[in-house]
């Protein structure tokens, strides 16, 4: 059984990461000059509500932090402070001070105690730049409350004579003499008289109104304070007249305030006798017809701004476990609906059939189903975006440089596995560009260019993939220098042959690092070989524009889902295979004269003036010794990572269809040259053809010698 | 079945219930506690690149199972699966795998005193996967561990 | 019949937490999750006792106890206000606007459900 409060703590830390992710965009919104009114509430909100939550579990550290925050955010929303990029500049760095205090509260590791405090002090700057006294936190010591009802009376036992004259408010906030005089009976014995003298006639009496006093004799041994607990919601919506048996002094103000913080008291007493409003007995009840909304004014009113607002009222939120088993589900019944075709058309039933024509019309709404359940687990890539201007100015402090972040297509959406694991990559591609990417400020200056650098960030769809791109407008890759270096580790041939972009995505092989010294940003971090490697498990790609002068650009590439998958089916050597819908460019039909041996096992496909180097498959994967005559095959023009391109040969085709993508790795291990695996109309297992591995693999065969070679297992 | 299975499974004072299958002419048996579900041989999707013992995958209710044939593993004669053949799942760490073995022979209860341990004598494979002999009934049965059954990561391949 | 009490809160770990404490005392245990969502589960539900805090998106805690003391149907029922605010100035806002008693957050589980009693019939 779990811990109901460790799983409350963990809600509590899933809820900061949000509450940090919308206090960073609503700052920044701020910055930028783009809030609204709800966006500065927003903003209080977020901390305020850590702030709560933080006090539940004693989060000591975190609740002062956030509580100094809070107050000049609330500043801020009243207007006593202005929202100046200095101010806002304090708020920022005071988001990323509560972030680090959430994850060390979280992960139970200490804090930067001085950057804290400095933080502290830097509100207090504000604060009292800020004109407008700020009115006290006004906490009350907490022993002293408790301390000071204990002195009272302890051993008395004769009655207490109370007077109790509610007022029609009592009874407006829903407070009922009844329950009250409840209470008294559990402190003693009680001798209750009631007083009906103001009461008027009938034809006067306001239903609502409060005419009785109470005289209550109270035989008990308690003390006053328990009394007046009693009266503690009531005492200024009442006359309370509490004599003690023994005429002692009168206690004034009410506050019981207990272990940790905890306070309970009853409402100041009435400063005058302005007589409260009381519009509940002037206005006639409305018609109870009426639906609340109109019924209401207020609401309304608020029901109106809400919608204009967000259309926050129309999510749910949904445990993504039931999510992940009904996709599961739906995997199943593609399965299942594609082996119901598959039987009923070896089943010999014609086409125009009813029973083949209902079946494809179920087809179509298991497609729909499947379409919209994955749409269910579509998710913006704003959260993994929020994420990113905090990194930037991090990476620029370390860096001495001045960064700003532009993003584009926050709400693109992708399948949140995809989310959940696009964060590391982009995060490193963010570090690089602005580590090695952009010259320091001087240079920038010197060379004319803005003193600021500018790394943008961009989601975009294209043809059924999301990219993200990450550029900067800094010096470009040095292409010398990348080209010095592959040579120096061995990667190339000192006579190489590169063109300008085989030379810039040299920086994805293992080992590399193109900053003159080893910085601090990038030598915490992996190497761009390792986020590739990270990429394409996820069947993404990754490669880099660069412009000397100008800039470069990382381009990811990554499917929308990892749960589903367009697929040409294909055998090899009696072997049913698929392949990625989207690395195929064309399929051809080999003509041997277009068919050039490069050795004796690699063959080129002479292709519109351009030559391509050809795969068998079944040899590659090592189904068959022997290879395939390429006039006997037929040909698939695929391609890969950075648009490199090769033919790969197999028996035959066997149409299109969609495919429910299963992991080799969830029972198994990854296996070269093979994506995954999924399960086809037949029952039986079909493996995925890893693309950008075959396409590699025959560059590399092809006497390239730069790219990985594949991993061959004993 | 054996006569010696405990209404209790729950293990009183070391004793184990363990599961004894046939691979060619010897037995062997693991932990009870360790086997999913035991179902009848399908055709396997071959994987290229992997070692011979791996059959290849089969569609267990949608998850795909690597498929481990014990008689290579454990260095016996191979013989091509038949309908008559039977696969253990068994789950081994985070991951489930199909055995691929002759016949399902019995179920037991052992006492962990009853276990001997193998002889210093044996192959490498053997000290691979051997973890005790067990003599049941004139029969010797070995204990086999599963922690080797799969390949490694690639890394280590 | 157990007394039921509506709780109105945007944080989802206050939420928990209040659900946790009123479920283990033995209380019927609704929720919303701002100002709006509460009067909303008012068209259906009828508590015993509400339990709002202040600061919400949507509707606060203010716009939400002068809802339901508006409300002819709803007015009787016990409004408590727990929130972090220390601000007198918002506490007699919460109260002009109705409420019935107050508790400073963090609260103690007992104190809240003794609160809770004290106010439902």
């Amino acid at each position: 059984m779990e811990d109901p409060m460790a799983a409350i703590r963990e809600t509590f830390f899933q809820e900061c990461d949000e509450q940090l992710a919308e206090l960073e965009t609503g700052l920044i919104a701020m910055e930028n000059g783009t809030a609204e009114t709800e966006t500065v509430n927003a903003v209080f909100r977020a901390v305020h509500s850590m702030k709560g939550g933080a006090g539940i579990f004693a989060l000591d550290a975190l609740v002062r932090f956030a509580h100094v925050f809070e107050t000049a955010l609330d500043k801020v929303r009243s207007g006593t402070l202005a929202a100046t990029p200095a101010v806002l500049g304090v708020f920022l760095r005071a988001a990323d001070v509560l972030a680090d205090l959430v994850h060390a509260a979280r992960e139970n590791t200490s804090v930067d105690n001085a950057r804290t405090a400095t933080m502290v002090a830097e509100f207090d700057k504000i604060n009292n730049d800020c004109e407008t006294p700020s009115p006290a936190p006004a906490k009350t010591a907490p022993a002293a409350g408790s301390g000071l009802f204990e002195a009272a009376l302890e051993e008395q036992n004769s009655a207490w004579e109370i007077s109790f004259t509610p007022r029609a408010e009592l009874y407006a906030k829903a407070n009922e003499t009844a329950i009250i005089l409840r209470e008294l009976r559990r402190l003693g014995e009680i001798d209750v008289r009631l007083d009906a003298s103001c009461l008027p006639e009938l034809s006067e009496l306001d239903p609502e109104g409060a005419y009785l006093t109470w005289h209550i004799k109270l035989t008990s041994d308690c003390d006053e304070a328990a009394i007046r607990h009693v009266f503690e919601f009531v005492e200024d919506d009442c006359v309370l007249l509490i004599t003690p048996p023994e005429p002692q002094g009168f206690v004034p103000g009410t506050v019981i305030t207990g272990d940790n913080g905890f306070k309970f008291e009853f409402f100041p007493p009435p400063e005058d006798e302005e007589p409260a409003p009381e519009p509940e007995a002037a206005v006639p009840p409305p018609p109870r017809e009426a639906p609340a909304a109109a019924k209401n004014p207020a609401v309304e009113v608020m029901a109106a701004k809400a919608e204009s607002a967000a259309a926050v009222s129309a999510t749910i939120r949904v445990d993504l476990d039931r999510v992940d088993r009904m996709i599961d589900l739906v995997g199943e019944l593609v399965i299942n609906e594609a082996m119901l075709s598959q039987r009923v058309l070896e089943a010999g039933i014609a086409r125009a059939s009813g029973v083949a024509m209902a079946l494809e019309e179920l087809e179509h709404l298991t497609r729909e189903i499947q379409d919209s359940v994955m749409a269910i687990r579509a998710q913006p890539v704003r959260s993994v975006f929020q994420r990113m201007p905090r990194l930037v100015r991090e990476v620029a402090a370390q860096t001495h440089k001045q960064v700003r972040l532009v993003t584009e297509g926050e709400g693109t959406e992708v399948d949140k596995t995809v989310i959940e694991r696009i964060a590391d990559p982009l995060t490193h591609m963010i570090r690089n560009a602005i580590d090695h990417g952009l010259e320091s400020t001087e240079r920038r200056i010197e060379i004319g260019k803005p003193a600021e650098g500018t790394v943008k960030l961009i989601a975009l769809h294209r043809s059924g993939r999301i990219v993200l791109e990450v550029s900067d407008d800094g010096a470009g890759i040095n292409r010398a220098r990348v080209r010095e270096k592959a040579v120096e580790n061995g990667v190339i041939a000192a006579d190489a042959q590169l063109s300008d972009d085989e030379i810039d995505n040299l920086i994805f092989l293992p080992g590399f690092s193109t900053a003159a010294k080893v910085s601090d940003i990038s030598g915490r971090g992996v190497g761009m070989d390792v986020v590739r490697q990270s990429v394409a498990a996820l069947g993404g790609r990754i490669s880099i524009t660069s412009r000397p002068g100008l800039g470069s650009t990382f381009t990811l590439s990554l499917p929308l889902t990892l749960a589903v998958l367009d697929g040409m089916v294909v055998s090899a050597h009696g072997h049913t295979l698929i392949i990625p819908l989207s690395a195929i460019v064309e399929t051809l039909k080999p003509r041997a004269q277009d068919v050039f041996p490069l050795d004796h096992e690699i063959n080129v496909l002479a292709l519109r003036g351009g030559y391509v180097p050809m795969v068998d498959i079944a040899n590659s994967l090592c189904y068959s010794e022997s290879f395939i005559e390429p006039e006997q095959s037929v040909a698939l023009l695929v391609e890969g990572e950075g648009g490199v391109r090769a033919v790969l040969l197999v028996d035959a085709i066997h149409g299109q269809r969609q495919v429910v993508i299963k992991s080799l790795e969830a029972n198994y291990r990854a296996v070269p040259g093979i994506g995954a695996a999924t399960v086809m109309g037949d029952g039986r297992v079909a493996l995925i053809l890893d693309v950008d591995a075959m396409v590699r693999n025959a560059r590399s065969d092809a006497g390239r010698g730069a790219e990985l070679a594949v991993t061959e297992a004993v | 079945m054996s006569a010696t299975i405990q209404a209790d499974p729950a293990n009183q004072a070391g004793n184990r219930e363990l599961i004894a299958f046939r691979v060619g002419r010897q037995e062997f048996c693991i932990n009870v506690m360790m086997v999913r579900e035991i179902r009848g041989w399908t055709a396997a999707t071959r994987l290229p690149r992997s070692p011979r013992y791996v059959r290849g995958v089969i569609n267990l209710r949608g998850a795909v199972l690597p498929i481990v044939d014990l008689a290579i593993r454990l260095g016996l004669p191979a013989s091509e699966p038949t309908a008559r053949n039977v696969i253990i799942v068994v789950q081994i760490g985070q991951q489930q795998v199909g055995l691929l073995v002759d016949a399902v022979s019995d179920i037991l209860t052992a006492s962990n005193a009853s276990i001997q341990p193998s002889p210093d004598v044996t192959s490498e494979l053997v000290k691979t996967f051997v973890k005790g002999l067990l003599p049941v009934d004139g029969r010797m049965i070995s204990l086999i561990s599963l922690d080797n059954a799969l390949p490694r990561e690639l890394e280590a391949a | 019949m157990s007394t039921t009490v509506l709780t109105v809160d945007d944080s989802r770990a206050m939420r928990d937490m209040l659900r946790h404490s009123l479920a283990a005392a033995g209380f019927r245990v609704i929720q919303a999750e701002d100002g709006l969502h509460g009067l909303e589960m008012l068209e259906s539900e009828r508590p015993d006792v509400i339990v709002t805090d202040i600061n919400m998106p949507r509707m606060d805690g203010f716009g939400f106890i002068e809802a339901v003391r508006r409300d002819d149907q709803r007015k009787a029922v016990p409004v408590l206000v727990l929130t972090t605010e220390v601000d007198v100035e918002k506490k007699n806002r919460a109260r002009a606007a109705g409420a019935t008693g107050w508790i400073v957050k963090p609260f103690d589980p007992v104190k809240l459900i003794e609160a809770i009693r004290r106010v439902s019939a």
